[in-house]
């Protein structure tokens, strides 16, 4: 079965779907490459892969507006790519190197950006989501008219927090857009095993939050639904829920062992949902582009994540004194 | 027949209270049940109702009177008509009243000793303040000083602190920087600890510290670790205050004291003040601090009042103990209320020609080894003093660190007097042999001068 068409006609979407095939494509053959550092053992530890989840981060990116901020889990790699984050830094933290953003500190669940106003990278599941409320909170605080994007995913919104921030952002009217990125598991977990009720999305009702589900792996329809939401948070109406259902190709993890799902149905999510494959079609048959022209861009990519992997390897150890710093400002 | 009325206790700290309001004037008719005055505690300000029938043949305590204590007689019910056996009655009570005020004051004044501290240089003029006072004041002068200032906790505003610690600061400060949280501290530490990220500098209050093991993951995981995690990008200059410790019979949940859970964590800084002008100089210190500092009051010291200097920026640095008292015999190391059983072992040792040097820690990390460690190389001798569980107290990891630094000035083992490693128990009898008292202070000094 081919692609699923993505119904977009407008030809004044061209340069934003350019840009959305690019973005995209980016996040996945970082995240391929960061798979293949990680075999060969020069990343560490935890590294979760965001490989079918991009028209998420990409989308959202889309909607978003300078100043506005964005915070999500530890499966963060794409969110800081989409938000313009140097992937030099972001390699060479994976790789636990000096040239890091986080100076090897951090790791791959652990990056911030102050300049680009992306506060994590966090390894606690739900833990991000209050934080997210506080960041829109300063905002409110300070009367600018930022929005903050609050990532996190359908096993994280069965934690207590997440139900006493959705509480004091409704009542405090918070600009926060929970964004749920559903990806079926929790782990290793299936939805249906953790989850009394599928439609997260209405989870928001019991405390006044509008709330809607998105089909996540078409990157125009999630750059639309952010822009609603966006303008909601921005007309100091209060939070917003958006439930976008993803997938996630690899496992929870590098040390998955895939024993929770079958081959085939992940097989049949890339072949017929791929949302990178959609963008491409679509261009192509738009007449958009050439495949000429997308292999430029293909090639492109490639060549960025190469250097990043070489920047990554080459970037010096941290030195021991960086053991001691940074504990107290 | 006459019945007293007795002041009530309406908290489990209150030892006295103010006598704000009668609803009721000598001549009058009452059924149990009928309000008949409004009394102020250390916690909230309550009406109080008649347990029996009668007619107020007396109003002994005057409305407005302050310090007034607990079980003392404020006024007369009776359906007799013995003028002369009332008056009689009345004017014994209200001597035995008297006593009792000058007693509870000079019970709650306590005069520092130190020399160089600012509150004992004559050159410094000084005001008599309780320790909540001294809090509240640090945090308003700092809200004023710093727009980004903000207070947020479970009864903050309205309420006025649930245990007054934040009264008027709704006034001044309104809505926006005095914020009443829901019940929820999980969520409202972790919010908070968001905002510190963007640039917002909040005070967060916890009821008590025994609550703050709900949020205990945000203070942790975000609010300490984030700057080492980021690289120095971004942290939490942030200040999670509120009672912490043992109160009066409020049981299990309730007793708990953090000092040494907190002071394990790299990344937050912890203090405990046991004066009211530590606490004002040190809350000070910490609002103005860029990183997470955990600051542990004490409800039962709240009421207490000390000498706190009248100077227009009083700040006290972290880090640096403060020596009560010079002493030659032996050392003992303390802070928050465990000064106070430190202080008076002290007094009573020195009766006994014991000379003892007392050190308040006041900061729990940074820790001021240094003046430990000098004052250990002076007497050869150490006990610690705390209100904690013994097993990783820290006096267990100051033994470590004195057996590390002087082990050859040490003319015996330290001892360790804690709290005793057992849930806190209600009844008043178990509960006072669960916690540190001056006695054992007493003996474990004389323990280690083999006296």
């Amino acid at each position: 079965m081919a692609i699923k068409k993505v119904k977009r006609k407008s030809t004044e979407e061209k340069g934003d779907l350019i840009k959305f095939y690019r973005d995209m494509l980016l996040i996945r053959r970082f995240e391929e490459k960061a798979g293949q550092l990680y075999g060969m053992g020069l990343i560490g530890g935890f590294c979760h892969l965001y490989i079918g989840q991009e028209a998420v981060v990409v989308g959202l990116e889309a909607a978003a507006k300078e100043g506005d901020k964005r915070i999500t889990s530890y499966r963060d790699h794409g969110h800081m790519l989409a938000c313009g984050m140097d992937p030099n830094g972001v390699m060479a933290e994976l790789t636990g190197r000096s040239g890091g953003y986080s100076k090897g500190k951090g790791g791959s669940m652990h990056m911030f950006s102050k300049e680009k106003h992306f506060y994590g990278g966090h390894g606690i599941v739900g833990a991000q989501v209050p934080l997210g409320a506080g960041l829109a909170f300063a905002d409110k605080y300070m009367e600018n008219k930022s929005v903050t994007f609050t990532y996190f995913g359908d096993g994280a919104a069965n934690q207590g927090q997440v139900y006493e921030t959705f509480n004091m952002a409704a009542l405090w009217e918070l600009p926060v857009i929970f964004v749920i990125e559903n990806n079926q598991y929790a782990m290793g977990t299936a939805q249906e095993r953790s989850t009394s009720s599928p439609e997260i999305y209405t989870r928001g009702d019991a405390f006044g939050i509008k709330g809607e589900a998105v089909d996540g792996m078409d990157v125009v329809a999630v750059r639309d639904a952010g822009v609603k939401a966006a303008a909601h948070c921005r007309a100091g109406k209060g939070p917003y829920i958006l439930e976008i259902k993803t997938y996630r190709y690899r496992g929870h993890s590098m040390s998955d062992p895939a024993k929770y799902r079958t081959r085939e149905e992940v097989q049949k999510m890339r072949s017929q949902r791929d949302p990178i494959e959609a963008i491409r079609t679509l261009l192509v048959s738009e007449k958009h582009s050439t495949e000429e022209e997308i292999k430029i861009i293909d090639r492109e990519i490639k060549e960025i994540v190469n250097l990043c992997a070489e920047y990554a390897k080459e970037s010096p150890e941290v030195p021991a004194e960086e053991l001691w710093t940074d504990i107290y400002a | 027949m006459t019945t007293e009325i007795l002041m009530p206790a309406l908290s489990p700290t209150m030892e006295e209270g103010k006598l704000s309001k009668w609803f009721i004037k000598e001549g009058d008719k009452v059924s149990a049940g009928d309000i008949i005055a409004e009394i102020e505690t250390d916690k909230a300000t309550m009406e109080f109702e008649a347990v029996d029938e009668g007619t107020v043949t007396k109003l002994i305590v005057a409305e407005g009177t302050d310090g007034v204590l607990v079980n003392s007689a404020i006024a007369l019910i009776t359906d007799e008509n013995s003028e002369d056996a009332i008056d009689k009655k009345v004017s014994n009570l209200k001597a035995q009243t008297d006593t009792n005020l000058s007693k509870a004051e000079a019970k709650n004044q306590v005069k520092p000793l130190e020399e160089n501290k600012p509150e004992s240089n004559p050159a410094v003029q000084t005001k008599t303040q309780t320790v909540r006072e001294a809090i509240r004041d640090a945090m308003a002068e700092e809200m004023r000083r710093d727009e980004t200032v903000y207070l947020i906790g479970e009864e903050v505003a309205e309420y006025q602190g649930a245990y007054k610690v934040s009264q008027g600061l709704l006034d001044e400060f309104g809505a926006k920087r005095v914020i009443d949280t829901p019940i929820t501290e999980h969520g409202f530490a972790g919010i908070a600890v968001g905002s510190a990220f963007a640039g917002l500098r909040p005070i967060v209050e916890f009821m008590t510290f025994n609550f703050s093991m709900q949020a205990i993951d945000q203070i942790i995981n975000s609010a300490a670790k984030t700057l080492y995690m980021s690289g120095g990008q971004m942290g939490a200059p942030m200040v999670f205050r509120g009672p912490n410790g043992a109160a009066a019979r409020v049981g299990a949940q309730h007793s708990q004291d953090y000092a040494a859970w907190y002071a394990h964590i790299p990344g937050l800084k912890v203090v405990q003040p046991y004066s009211a002008s530590d606490a004002k100089g040190l809350m000070k210190t910490a609002i103005r601090d860029d990183n997470p500092v955990i600051f542990l009051e004490n409800e039962i010291l709240y009421g207490k009042s000390f000498e706190v200097p009248l100077l227009e920026d009083y700040t006290v640095p972290f880090g640096k103990a403060n020596i009560w008292r010079e002493g030659t015999d032996a050392t003992i190391v303390s802070f928050g209320i465990g000064m106070q059983y430190t202080l008076e072992a002290a007094e009573q040792l020195q009766a006994d020609g014991v000379s003892v040097e007392v050190i308040d820690l006041r900061t729990l990390r940074p820790i001021d080894y240094e003046t430990i460690i000098k004052s250990v190389e002076k007497t050869n001798r150490c006990v610690t003093v705390e209100e904690g569980f013994p097993i990783g107290s820290i006096g267990n990891h100051l033994s470590a660190v004195i057996m590390e630094r002087a082990f050859d000035y040490l003319d015996a083992p330290v001892i360790n007097c804690t709290g005793k490693d057992v849930p806190m128990p209600y009844a008043a009898n178990l509960e006072k042999l669960a916690l540190t008292t001056t006695a054992e202070v007493i003996s474990a000094v004389k323990k280690v001068i083999y006296k």
